[in-house]
């Protein structure tokens, strides 16, 4: 096969461009990680598998603002700001989102679920879990295995359930 | 990169703006019939070394394509609005141009296409016109770029379509569940399914490898070199004659013409902005159909006040746009769409149109999964679908490997109004006025996309979807348009159309354009088989008209 060749080089630069994750945040301080991530956590949760918290979301988000989103930066400090406002008036008495309950976390998303830095942060979330884990999210392909994605170089047919059902017959033949 | 360097105090044989599907033709064309091509593209000279399968960079980012961020786009819907910055159109900007990212969707025009305003007469609102060739002038062009770029297919699969004089040179790509799903479903219904014509390559060609369906087609350059872009298979050509020297890069801001109203050359910038005039016996511009126009707008002169080859006032006008609805379907047993190409069946069934539909127009409808997994995560669920929490996640999950979509590829007609024009404030990273898009359906465009989208989803209920919906259809829903079509209309009268029958300008008689501009009108999208078919006819009369001494 000619091919071969070709797809070992691909490979190999697929693996070379995946860096290996961060050990530390590069824009965001601690605290705000983890309010953010609490967020994230419950835009995808880890109910039936790994979720944001599991896939590093977090990572790529602090990634994004240190590079091509850094133009959001204050978009994410206005915005968290606005939603820590919201979380004292909904619970006075609570210190962080990071540490009110699931219920709690939801009830406050809900009061800013049609706001567009909520909407900001959907997008980042799904991207932090779905992206390329370059990005430093989508750790260990978590999201891609919760999809059932399998990001390899070649596949031979049959792809799917219904071309293999019909594999057998001449669909796609050259006609006489 | 391997070709010729002219020193740019030489004057070449030719000039060609934009390396993309025309330019890469017509650089190939000329060079191998022995003049020296020197060729202009915008973009940088990129492989499939720098190419990834990262959705992030290819679809969240301008990755292969125009970055608003420095080259700003304007829109408004007419023009009684002030056009705000949006990124209405999207080209591919590397040598290849959109010759790499795209689906790699290869249709032939219909004969009718040609002579859609003799066979149906006119459509009220629009300048319905035909061209000034046919399908048979054209139809040995459309055979050789079949042949030189590698397309995959099956001839006769589709019983409307225009005689052809040899099959495809490579039999079609494997189907997907996609395609099995429709073609039962379309054959249930009495309609004609076939296997989609591809720039993929089935089987090794050329000395390039077959593809092997890792399904990162769509808004990416293919690792594999099996998408059959100019890039990997007219452009070496091209270069190896050693006549031919792609200069990345490069950025055209006027062509230049002489006392006697000839085109001289063209100024550009280069890698570092600086000016260069680089000077050629003729020029061929194949910007795409959004850059030539601004082009010919922006290189003003005292005999050419409205623009260059601008005599009949209609350079920028007549914008037709990337008509047609996307609907999708959820199935009961995984399809693993991602797997393999974009489009493996289509059908043309409802390609001509009927005056009984009470409005102009018609299309096609291929299946086919546009999605990514953040994309489908994003954008692919239904309308009602939460956006957030655990039930969003089981959707997204569950969703991903059990939809498919059925897009439908229709009418856009050639409307006076839908233009492209120089902004009159916002300037580019250059400093050159921006483009500015005014578009707006005409109605009957936005009535054939509603009555196609009846025959999606009725094809997709037909193939047992447990659920199918649909996405909006605004304008504004429909962006960014990719097929850039109809700004410098072909025709023979010099008061109505830019260019001649050879892509020639009236007005400037060394000046050819080929690309999507040439289009009188939009058949039912998939327009690169149709500019590749045209620049191939372009180069051929050119070379002719050179060895003539025409060119000079």
């Amino acid at each position: 096969m000619a091919a071969w060749p070709e797809i070992l080089a691909a490979q190999k630069h697929a693996r070379t461009a995946a860096g290996p994750p961060p050990a530390h945040f590069e824009t965001l301080d601690a605290d705000t990680a983890k309010e953010i991530e609490a967020i994230a956590a419950q835009i995808i949760p880890s109910t039936g598998g790994p979720g944001a918290r599991e896939a590093g979301v977090i990572y790529f988000i602090d990634r994004a603002l240190s590079t091509f989103a850094a133009d959001d930066r204050e978009t994410y400090r206005s915005g968290m700001a606005q939603l820590q406002q919201k979380r004292q008036e909904l619970f006075p008495k609570s210190t962080s989102i990071a540490s009110l309950t699931g219920q709690q976390q939801i009830s406050l998303i809900r009061q800013v679920e049609t706001s567009s830095f909520f909407e900001l942060l959907c997008t980042y979330t799904v991207l932090g879990f779905l992206g390329n884990p370059s990005y430093g999210g989508n750790r260990g392909k978590a999201g891609w295995h919760e999809i059932g994605f399998e990001n390899r170089m070649v596949y031979e047919p049959p792809f799917g359930f219904y071309d293999a059902e019909v594999n057998r017959e001449p669909i796609g033949e050259e006609k006489k | 990169m391997s070709g010729a360097a002219f020193p740019t105090t030489d004057t070449v044989d030719f000039l060609v703006i934009g390396a993309g599907a025309a330019g890469g033709v017509v650089a190939k064309e000329l060079a191998t019939a022995g003049f020296q091509v020197v060729v202009l593209e915008q973009g940088p000279y990129l492989s499939e070394r720098d190419y990834s399968h990262d959705e992030i960079k290819y679809t969240f980012m301008p990755g292969l394509t125009n970055d608003p961020k420095v080259q700003p786009v304007t829109y408004r819907k007419s023009e009684a609005e002030r056009a705000r910055p949006m990124k209405a159109i999207e080209y591919g900007r590397q040598v290849g141009g959109g010759s790499v990212h795209f689906t790699a969707n290869y249709w032939r025009f219909h004969e009718s296409d040609f002579h859609e305003r003799s066979l149906y007469g006119a459509v009220s609102g629009a300048d319905l016109a035909d061209w000034p060739i046919s399908y048979a002038d054209l139809e040995p062009y459309y055979t050789k770029a079949e042949y030189d770029l590698g397309i995959s297919g099956l001839a006769g699969a589709n019983p409307f379509e225009a005689p052809r004089s040899k099959p495809y040179p490579l039999p079609p790509m494997p189907v997907k569940s996609s395609g099995v799903l429709f073609e039962r479903a379309a054959r249930k219904l009495g309609l004609h399914p076939f296997p989609a014509p591809v720039a993929i390559l089935s089987q090794p060609y050329q000395g390039r490898a077959a593809c092997v369906n890792c399904g990162f087609c769509e808004s990416f350059g293919c690792e594999m070199r099996a998408k059959s872009s100019t890039l990997v298979s007219v452009i070496p050509i091209a270069e190896k004659t050693g006549r031919c020297e792609i200069r990345p890069d490069c950025y055209v801001r006027k062509i230049e013409t002489d006392d006697t109203g000839r085109a001289t050359g063209a100024i550009y910038f280069d890698r570092n902005r600086r000016e260069v005039f680089q000077r050629a016996k003729a020029v061929f511009v194949c910007a795409n159909g959004v850059e030539t126009p601004k082009l010919l707008l922006l290189s003003k002169s005292t005999r050419f006040p409205e623009g260059l080859a601008n005599s009949s006032g209609v350079v920028g006008k007549y914008l037709m746009w990337d008509n047609g609805g996307e609907a999708q379907g959820l199935f009961e047993h995984p399809l693993n769409e991602y797997k393999g190409i974009q489009v493996t069946r289509l059908i043309h069934d409802y390609y001509a149109a009927d005056a009984k539909r009470g409005f102009y127009g018609g299309g096609g409808i291929d299946a086919r999964f546009d999605f990514y997994p953040a994309g489908f995560a994003l954008h692919g669920l239904p309308p009602d679908a939460p956006r957030w929490g655990s039930e969003y996640k089981q959707m997204f999950e569950t969703y991903f490997n059990r939809t498919m979509m059925l897009m439908a590829h229709t009418t856009s007609l050639p409307v006076a109004k839908n233009t492209i024009t120089l902004d009159p404030d916002v300037k580019d990273a250059w400093g050159l006025p921006a483009f500015r898009v005014t578009y707006e359906y005409h109605p009957d465009d936005a009535a054939t996309m509603k009555w196609m989208m009846e025959k999606q989803i009725e094809i997709l209920e037909a193939a047992g979807a447990k659920k199918t919906w649909s996405q909006p259809w605004d304008v504004v829903d429909n962006m960014p348009s990719r097929h850039l079509m109809g700004t410098c209309r072909m025709g023979n009268d010099p008061a109505t159309s830019v260019v001649n029958a050879q892509s020639l300008t009236h007005d400037v008689p060394n000046l050819f354009l080929v690309d999507g501009s040439n289009f009188v009108t939009s058949a039912r999208q998939q327009p690169t088989a149709t500019i590749q078919a045209l620049a191939y006819r372009a180069a051929d009369y050119a070379i002719r008209a050179a060895k003539r001494g025409e060119l000079r």
